[in-house]
Parts: structure tokens; C-alpha cells; sequence
């Protein structure tokens, strides 16, 4: 195949009006950026609604310092509003923070690097599903404004209650935005990385990340659309008087419902879940993904078992379609369809523990350089680690019936997402910043910002699993207080909730580090990791529109590091193999 | 989109329009077994395996599944095994509950 | 720089973009009407035996039938209309596109008499979960297909002078409209024997 020639001058983009070029840019870079700065504007927002509730938890019913004001009930954190911020905090972490972060901002701006391509390979598509993501996001603050305030029924919204409770129908409606923003958005990155790989670029010389974004983006295609039929049927028996999940003779405050009844509120959990177990592999493959390429980087060696990781990746993928009833073993599920999904549970385990083995052997014998990037991908495998091993109880029936609804799954959730995902998502921002800006991040900033955040992360969900275990039920406005069997494990709660606001606290040196690298960090040349993958060959920032100034030929495999007999510990993939 | 030449195309008409022939019948055939006195599931059975037919007779045809690559191929057969596995568990979990609605 | 493959082959897929995109988006249409067909089978067998089909008499086969060949005849004259753009027709193209929007249009008034024949009776889809999920699939069956008429429509108007420019783009363009419109006319092919005949 012949390389694509670049005949466009790209200077003239320069010209472009300041709308087209900042705003409704098609640019993949700019689309990401923007991307990226909205979902951690999100990831912030939905960081502090848990920090107001945390404050409940630890002293129940005492007024909330600073913004109390604005939760009316004399500064007191309400049950209702509790169970809104709840279901806020939620929603708003994973479809509008976690998955925008980790597939729109790093997948948009560093597949078409990555794979040498120009640019996506639908640039308008592109922008279409940034702005239905927008216009979702606004949707979802904007319910904080109404009159009945936010959806309070959890980011599950499970029937009969978020049938019949206030607030839903704009967070349906939410929904059906920010769904839509993912279709596009995984039509566009499973076609960019089909047909725009540069020449060379064989399917087993991709970078592991790029084989991340690859399944993720099906899991989204393939996973979301059932959601929205069950989004389709929710909103109609809301706005409509349906009752798809409403059964007959349904009692609510003592009268019998209205509604013709015969539907079923466990429709709904089936069709929540066929997405949102995928989803869960959405948060967290991309995060393996950038954690491959820093520790492959950091180590100076090829990660190990590159081929066995990749048809690991496939394989979760695939399996995670036929999961998803693990969530729901106290619904009356029989012995047949619970034996089904504990096993299909144990097979998946199999390959996220590949993955995850493979890139801890990865370390084996590496000269490792400790920089910031590279600590938040270490952390991540133990963290990581943690979350998955905790949920292998909760895909045993047995286990589950024990465990489902504590705060034990809280905890193990959070392990996956919060020190799992959001870590390997700070380590990709401290690993492409310069990429992206020409700019190193501080180092001393990046270490400030590191060591704290691990040890409040732990110290938030580590009692966690004591407290679930202990059988604390999760959504408990006053934390338990009025249970019997939680008093044990009560005093937990302040410990947690001061881990939590130091983490906030922690965060800063993260913000200033960014804010001040900007404009002042040290300045860096293309490749300053010494990297081997295409991203690289750009110029940093890469040229608007176009990226590199000539398609690059790709000549071997992705991580061509401490070769014996090479000039150099690095082999960038355009560079050919000198014998 | 492979290269056709006119000629190519000529026949192609005449596939669909025996194909366009093909469903009409199809439709009126279908509709005329409900007025047979089938069983519930003869009458599932057959109007469902019309449909498949007719079905993949557009798919084939007029969107030309019968020549297309084999990736497309490969795509939609992952979805229909992930369209099927949704119905088939969702039914199954009906059929074996503790307790029955 | 233009975005490679958007007109010739990529050579070792053998494909162009906008195929596999579209071909993608119909691969997400499967999974939403799989998750709507799974709801209706869910229904169906929660319900009290045979209250699904006893509560389906309600429906016109006839008017179905009748709207059942008008989409199909639309989907024939949009493989036409592409097929003639193949044989250098642009003409007979016009002539079949306007027959697709015809049909369409058929196919919407027919849509229109059914539901209002319904409501006129009190027939809602709060009345039990069949007519509920009748009108689900039916209404999201009518926005897909007024969202092709209007792509139709554009092609049919403003789009066309694309024809002059970059002819082969037009082809594919309207490969890939067709592409679509022939996912809705299948999606009918289900709906139909499965709310109205079972
Ligand atoms: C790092 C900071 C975070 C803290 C301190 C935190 C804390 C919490 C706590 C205490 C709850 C339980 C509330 C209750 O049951 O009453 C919760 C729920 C939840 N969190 Fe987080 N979380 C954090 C980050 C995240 C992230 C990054 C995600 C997702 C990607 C996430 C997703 C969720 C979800 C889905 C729920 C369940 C909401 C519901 O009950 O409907 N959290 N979080
Ligand atoms: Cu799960």
C-alpha cells in the first residue's frame, strides 16, 4: 500500500474563525481536549456531591459546613436530597466523567496518533457526538435546577420506584443524549481504527492501547442500545401511562397504582444490566490500555504476553456480554440460570487476570524509571487488583446473597473505578501531556500529587469492606445508624470522610501542576519518554488537522524496547530495522 | 463498493425485481396462514421462518450481504449471536424463577 | 488533508469508511429493536395465556398488509434509484427516489388512520402492555422511517448536485442511504407478522 501523501498546506487552517477552530472544531485534537476538560469538570462536580455526603454519613444530621445553605432543610443534607446526590454522583462519575475522559478525550485524541491517521474517519460525526454529550451533561446539571430537583432512584434506576419518583424523566431523557454521543462516538473509533492505520500497521503491531479502545467502543455499539430501548420504555411509562415494569396490583402508600399493571420491574434490571456490566469494562479497558503503554515505556521492555493480552482483551469483551445477571441473584433466580452466570462470572476472571499478570511479569527485570506517570500506572495493578479480586465473592450466589447492597460493594467497585481507572487516567495525563502541549508536567507536583492520593484512596474504601461485610446496607442516609448490626462498625464513617476531603485536598497540586505547565513547563522535543509508538513521530503539539507532516510507514511491533544490538534502547515503529 | 459494469447491473435489476416478487408473495402467503386452523406454535413457527426468509432475502439483495466483504459478514453475525443471547436468557430467567410471578 | 478511503478502497478491507460506518449503525439499530423484541417475548409469556393474542385482535391486518408491500415496494425502488445512478441514469435515479418517498409517505397516512382508528375506540397504550408495546415498536418504527424520509428527501433535492461534482461519493452516499432504508423495511418484515398475524 502506498502512503498517503499529504498535499494540504496546513497553515491555512491558521486562518480559521476562532468558532470553527476552538468550538465546533472537527479536529480530533481539539474534539478530545474538549472532551477532556468537560468530563474532568464533571469528574470534579460529581467528586464533590460524595463530599457533601460524606459529611452526613460521618455526622449524621448536623448542618453541612460551606454549602449548606444551598441544600436547604437548615443545612441539613435531607434524605431526599441525599438520595439525589447519590444518584448524581453516580450517573454523573461514569457516563459523564469517566467514560467521556477515557474514551472521547484519550481515545479521540490518541487513536488517529497512535494508528498514524490524519484525523478520525468521520471528523463531523466527531463533533456531533461531543455536542450530544454536552447537551446530555447540561440536561443532567440542569435537573439540579428544577423544581423536583435530580433523579433520586440510584444510577439504576430501578422500577417501580423510578417509575413513579420524581426527577426521572430528565434524567431518561439525559440518557437518551449521552447514549447517543457514544453511538457515534464507537462508530467513528472502530471504523478510524479499521481503515485509517498507516501502512505497515498490521492488526498484531497495534499498541495494546488501541486494541482497548477497540473493544471498548464495541461494547459501547453493541451494549448501549438495549439501554436505550429500556430508556424508550421507562420514559413511555412515565410520560404515557405504560406499564412495561410496573406488575399488576402494585401498592404505593397504602392505594393501589392506576395503571393497567401485567409488566415486570425486572425487564428493566435485564436490560440495565446487558449494558451496564459492558460498561464496567468501558471504565476499565482503556485504563489497561494506558497503563500498558506506561509501563511498557518505564520498564524499557516489550510488555510480556503482548499477543495473549490482545486476545485477552477480545475475549473480555466478548464475555461480558453473557454476565450480566450476576447483579441480580436475589431477584428469585432459579438454580439453572444462577449456575449460568456464576460460571460464565468465574470464566471471565480469567482473562482480566492474564491481562493483569502479564503486565505485572512486564515488570520483571525492567530497569524502571519511577516517574509520575509510572507511579499511577504501578498503583494501579495492585488497586486494580483489589477491586477484582473482591468481586469474585459477589459472582457467587451463595456469597452475594450476603454481600449485595453493602457497602462491601461499594468498596469493590470503587477499587475498580476510583484507585483502578482514575489512576491509570492521571498517569495517561502525566504520560501525553506533552504530547499534547509540547510541555512536561512537574515531577515534584506529580509526586505531591501521587503518594497522598494513594494513601486517602485506601483510606476511603479499604473500611469500606469492613463495613460491608459487617452487612451495612449501601444509599443509607444516616449511615447506618439505626441499625443494630452496624454499630460495630459506625466509627469508620468520620475516618472515611476525612480521607475523602483530604483527597480533595490532595488534588491540588494536580491543578496547579496543570494550570502552571501550560505556559511554564519545561519545554520537550516530540519524543521526550523516548517512546516507540507513532504518537511520538508528531510534532508536539501535532499539526491541526493533518498531524504529521508525512503519513509514517510502520516496519515491526509496538514496543521495541532494550533490543539487543540496537544503537539505541528504543526502535520507534517507523523506524526500519537495521540488521 | 466493488466494479460493476452496466451489463453487471442489468442482471442485478432483474434479481430484484424477481426478489421484490418473492416478498409480495411472501406477505400475502403469511397472512393467509392465519386463516388456517394452526396450533399456537405452527402459527408462531411458520410466520416467523416467513419472516426470516423474507428477511434475509432484502439483506442479501438489496443490500447486497450475498457479495459483501467478509468483515461486514463477520460483524453482523456477532450481532445477531449477542441479539439472540439477549433474548434467550431474558426468556430463560422467565421460566426459571423461585417464584413465579 | 482529506480523510483517505472515503472514496476508493482501502485495499487490504476492501471497504469504505462510510460502509462500515453505516453497516456499525445498523449493527447498534439490531441490539435496540433486540432489546424491545426481548421486551415483547418477556411480556408475552408474563402475561395470562393467549391475553397477547386476544388483546392483538384489535389491530387491521388488511391496513398492515397494505403497508407491509408499500415498504416493500419502496425498498425496491431505492435499490433502483441506485442501481440507475450505476447506469449513468441520473434521471430514472430521480424518478425512483421520488417513488421511495411516495411509498413512505403511503406508508405514514396508512400509519396515521391505524392510530387514530385506535384512539377513536379508547384503545391506548395505557390499556394493557400489548398495545403498549405495539405502539413502542410501531412509533419508533415511524421515527426511523420519517428520519429516512427526510435523508431521502434531501438527497432527492439539495444533495443531488453532488452528482455533478464528485459522482462516485453520490453513489456511495446513496448506497449507504439505501443501506439503511432496506434495515427499516426488515425491522417491518419482523413487526409485522409479530404484533399483527401471532
Ligand atoms: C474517588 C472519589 C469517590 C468517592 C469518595 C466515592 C464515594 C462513593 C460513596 C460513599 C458511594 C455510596 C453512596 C451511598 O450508597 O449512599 C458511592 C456510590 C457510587 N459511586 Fe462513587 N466515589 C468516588 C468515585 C467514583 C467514581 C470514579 C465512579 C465511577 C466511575 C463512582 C461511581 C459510583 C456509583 C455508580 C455509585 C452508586 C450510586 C448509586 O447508589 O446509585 N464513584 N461513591
Ligand atoms: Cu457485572
Amino acid at each position: 500500500m502506498e502512503p498517503c501523501k499529504v498535499t494540504h498546506n496546513s497553515e491555512t487552517h491558521h486562518n480559521e474563525p476562532f468558532i470553527r477552530k476552538y468550538i465546533f472544531s472537527v479536529d480530533h485534537k481539539i474534539i478530545g481536549l474538549q472532551y477532556g476538560i468537560t468530563s474532568l469538570l464533571f469528574l470534579f462536580f460529581g467528586f464533590c456531591l460524595i463530599l457533601i455526603m460524606r459529611w452526613q454519613l460521618a455526622y449524621p444530621e448536623e448542618p453541612v459546613p460551606i454549602v449548606g445553605s444551598l441544600l436547604g432543610g437548615g443545612g441539613i443534607l435531607l434524605p431526599e436530597i441525599y438520595n439525589s446526590l447519590g444518584a448524581m454522583h453516580g450517573t454523573i462519575m461514569i457516563f459523564l466523567g469517566v467514560v467521556p475522559l477515557a474514551v472521547g478525550a484519550f481515545g479521540n485524541y490518541f487513536i488517529p496518533l497512535q494508528i498514524g491517521a490524519p484525523d478520525m474517519a468521520f471528523p463531523k460525526l466527531n463533533m456531533a457526538s461531543y455536542w450530544s454529550y454536552f447537551i446530555g451533561g447540561v440536561i443532567m446539571v440542569g435537573s439540579f435546577f428544577t423544581p423536583d430537583g435530580p433523579a433520586r432512584s440510584g444510577w439504576t434506576s430501578y422500577p417501580p420506584l423510578a417509575d413513579i419518583e420524581v426527577g426521572q424523566t430528565i434524567w431518561l431523557i439525559g440518557m437518551v443524549f449521552l447514549i447517543t454521543s457514544s453511538l457515534l462516538g464507537s462508530i467513528n473509533v472502530i471504523t478510524t481504527i479499521i481503515q485509517l492505520r498507516a501502512p505497515g500497521l498490521t492488526w498484531m503491531r497495534l499498541p495494546f492501547f488501541i486494541w482497548s479502545q477497540f473493544v471498548t467502543a464495541f461494547l459501547l455499539l453493541l451494549a448501549f442500545p438495549p439501554l436505550e430501548a429500556a430508556a424508550v420504555l421507562q420514559l413511555m411509562d412515565r410520560l404515557v401511562g405504560t406499564s412495561f415494569f410496573l406488575p399488576s396490583g402494585l401498592i404505593i402508600s397504602g392505594e393501589q397504582l392506576a395503571v393497567s399493571g401485567g409488566g415486570s420491574p425486572l425487564l428493566w434490571q435485564h436490560l440495565f444490566w446487558f449494558l451496564a456490566h459492558p460498561e464496567v469494562y468501558v471504565l476499565i479497558l482503556p485504563a489497561m490500555g494506558i497503563v500498558g503503554e506506561v509501563i511498557a515505556n518505564n520498564t524499557r521492555k516489550p510488555l510480556w504476553g503482548y499477543k495473549s493480552m490482545v486476545y485477552g482483551v477480545v475475549f473480555l469483551g466478548f464475555m461480558s456480554f453473557i454476565v450480566w445477571a450476576h447483579h441480580m441473584f436475589i431477584t428469585g433466580m432459579g438454580t439453572a440460570m444462577s449456575s449460568f452466570f456464576q460460571t460464565t462470572t468465574m470464566i471471565i476472571s480469567i482473562p482480566s487476570i492474564i491481562i493483569l499478570s502479564a503486565m505485572f511479569i512486564s515488570l520483571w527485570g525492567g530497569s524502571i524509571r519511577f516517574n509520575t506517570p509510572m507511579l499511577f500506572a504501578l498503583a494501579f495493578l495492585p488497586m486494580f487488583g483489589i477491586g477484582g479480586l473482591t468481586g469474585l465473592p459477589l459472582g457467587l450466589a451463595a456469597a452475594d446473597i450476603h454481600l449485595h447492597d453493602t457497602y462491601y460493594v461499594i468498596g469493590h467497585f470503587h477499587y475498580v473505578v476510583a484507585p483502578g481507572t482514575i489512576f491509570a487516567l492521571f498517569a495517561g495525563i502525566y504520560y501525553w501531556f506533552p504530547k499534547m502541549t509540547g510541555r512536561k508536567m512537574s515531577e515534584l507536583l506529580g509526586k505531591l500529587h501521587f503518594w497522598p492520593s494513594l494513601i486517602f484512596m485506601n483510606g476511603i474504601f479499604m473500611p469500606m469492606f469492613i463495613q460491608g461485610l459487617a452487612g451495612v446496607s449501601r444509599r443509607l442516609w444516616d449511615g447506618g445508624l439505626e441499625y443494630a448490626h452496624a454499630s460495630g462498625v459506625l466509627q469508620w464513617n468520620e475516618f472515611m470522610s476525612v480521607s475523602a476531603w483530604l483527597l480533595g485536598l490532595a488534588q491540588i497540586p494536580f491543578i496547579i501542576n496543570v494550570i502552571y505547565s501550560i505556559k511554564n513547563g519545561e519545554k520537550v522535543g516530540r519524543n521526550p519518554w523516548e517512546s516507540t509508538t507513532l504518537e511520538w513521530v508528531a510534532p508536539s503539539p501535532p499539526l491541526p488537522h493533518v498531524n504529521f507532516e508525512k503519513i509514517p510507514q510502520v516496519y515491526h511491533s509496538p514496543y521495541e524496547y532494550s533490543v539487543p544490538d540496537r544503537e539505541k534502547d528504543f526502535t520507534p515503529q517507523n523506524e526500519p530495522i537495521k540488521e | 463498493m466493488s466494479i460493476h459494469t452496466t451489463t453487471d447491473i442489468k442482471s442485478h435489476v432483474k434479481v430484484y425485481v424477481m426478489v421484490f416478487a418473492a416478498l409480495a408473495v411472501l406477505t400475502l402467503v403469511t397472512v393467509g396462514a392465519t386463516y388456517l386452523n394452526l396450533s399456537k406454535g405452527e402459527a408462531i413457527f411458520l410466520a416467523l421462518s416467513i419472516a426470516t426468509v423474507k428477511g434475509s432475502l432484502v439483506t442479501s439483495y438489496f443490500m447486497h450481504l450475498i457479495s459483501e466483504r467478509a468483515m461486514i459478514r463477520w460483524l453482523l453475525m456477532v450481532t445477531v449471536f449477542f441479539f439472540f443471547v439477549l433474548m434467550f436468557l431474558l426468556t430463560s430467567s422467565l421460566f426459571d424463577q423461585v417464584n413465579v410471578l | 488533508m482529506e480523510i483517505p478511503y472515503t472514496i476508493e478502497e482501502r485495499p487490504d478491507t476492501g471497504l469504505i469508511n462510510s460502509k462500515i460506518g453505516i453497516w456499525l449503525f445498523l449493527a447498534s439499530e439490531v441490539m435496540l429493536f433486540g432489546g424491545l423484541f426481548s421486551a415483547y417475548v418477556f411480556l408475552r409469556l408474563g402475561a395470562p395465556d393467549g391475553a397477547f393474542h386476544e388483546w392483538g385482535q384489535v389491530l387491521n391486518v388488511p391496513l398492515a398488509t397494505l403497508n407491509t408491500l408499500l415498504l416493500i415496494s419502496s425498498s425496491v425502488t431505492m435499490v433502483m434509484s441506485w442501481a440507475s445512478l450505476k447506469m449513468n441514469n441520473f434521471k430514472q435515479h430521480k424518478i425512483y427516489m421520488a417513488l421511495t418517498l411516495l411509498c413512505a409517505t403511503g406508508f405514514l397516512v396508512i400509519k396515521y388512520f391505524e392510530y387514530s382508528a385506535k384512539f377513536h375506540h379508547g384503545l391506548f397504550p395505557a390499556t394493557n402492555t400489548f398495545l403498549a408495546i405495539y405502539f413502542t415498536l410501531t412509533g419508533l418504527h415511524v421515527l426511523h422511517i420519517i428520519g429516512g424520509m427526510i435523508v431521502i428527501g434531501y438527497f432527492l433535492g439539495p444533495g443531488s448536485r453532488m452528482w455533478a461534482t464528485e459522482p462516485e461519493h453520490f453513489i456511495n452516499r446513496i448506497e449507504t442511504v439505501g443501506l439503511y432504508w432496506h434495515f427499516v423495511d426488515l425491522v417491518w418484515i419482523f413487526l409485522f407478522p409479530v404484533l399483527y398475524l401471532l
